[in-house]
């Protein structure tokens, strides 16, 4: 819904560092996920805050943990919304390039 | 396993629709709506059973375990389009309609209990669902299906 959210988002190292954990293992906390980086757990939950305020992590109380999901419903879209749209152009240039190519030769 | 993904035993969905909870709702479990979205099946529940039908015919059959209009529907799932799926373990999936400020609507679906369904796991991860969400999303703000089946 609000693609720039999504895009300031992804648009950091360390947060698309810790979407590919999440896309490996689901359903991690913070502790897990603080781990594996060189970072205080204040910065990670920083982190952890844009890419849930984007929708792109949802967490979900399981027990007495909060565990974060790695939700690609919105990085699904903008690529409905963004990318689709230009490599299907990209692919019908290269068909047209190669139907006039053939019916010249 | 060091370049394959572990199969997500809990997966969640999420997304934003522009339509009430009521509208949601419907979407959910009214045959003449899951008929444009749900991968070309028609699905059809109230609050004992969820139906599902393929081309005219009862294909599967589940049971509803929570049944809260228009916020909350809980069932078990059952790949019984594939034969090997099929005779896994049943899992389970939450849809959570919370109305949001402004007449939108965020919708979540959590599909879990899937330890003893791996290739059911495998299966609906990803693509799967989020063409259900999309296609459902589509259908409700634009009134036209996302894709045709």
């Amino acid at each position: 819904m609000d693609d720039d959210r999504v895009f300031r988002a992804l648009a950091d190292p360390t947060r698309r560092f810790l979407l590919d954990r999440l896309f490996e293992r689901d359903g991690r906390s913070l502790v897990e996920l603080e781990s594996e980086l060189e970072m205080t757990r204040f910065g990670v939950m920083k982190h952890l805050r844009v890419l849930e305020e984007a929708g792109l992590v949802v967490t979900r109380r399981q027990g007495r943990e909060k565990l974060h999901f790695l939700n690609p419903v919105p990085i699904r879209l903008i690529h409905d919304r963004w990318i689709d749209k230009y490599t299907e152009r990209h692919v019908s240039a290269l068909a047209e390039l190669k139907t006039e190519l053939e019916e010249t030769a | 396993m060091t370049t394959m993904t572990e199969v997500q035993t809990t997966q969640v969905y999420q997304v934003f629709v522009k339509a009430t909870p009521e509208a949601v709702w419907d979407a959910i479990v009214k045959p003449e709506f899951t008929s444009k979205y749900f991968h070309g099946v028609t699905i059809e529940a109230d609050q004992t059973v969820r139906k599902t039908w393929y081309h005219g015919e009862l294909a599967n059959e589940v049971d509803v375990l929570e049944w809260d209009p228009p916020r909350r529907f809980v069932h078990s799932w059952l790949s019984f389009y594939d034969p090997e799926m099929a005779a896994e373990e049943p899992s389970r999936v939450t849809w959570e309609i919370e109305p949001q400020e402004g007449g939108f609507s965020l919708l979540t679906v959590v599909h879990d209990q899937l330890e003893g369904a791996p290739k059911t796991a495998a299966s609906v991860v990803g693509p799967g669902w989020m063409m259900v969400l999309s296609g459902l999303k589509t259908l409700l703000e634009t009134g036209e299906p996302l894709t045709t089946f």
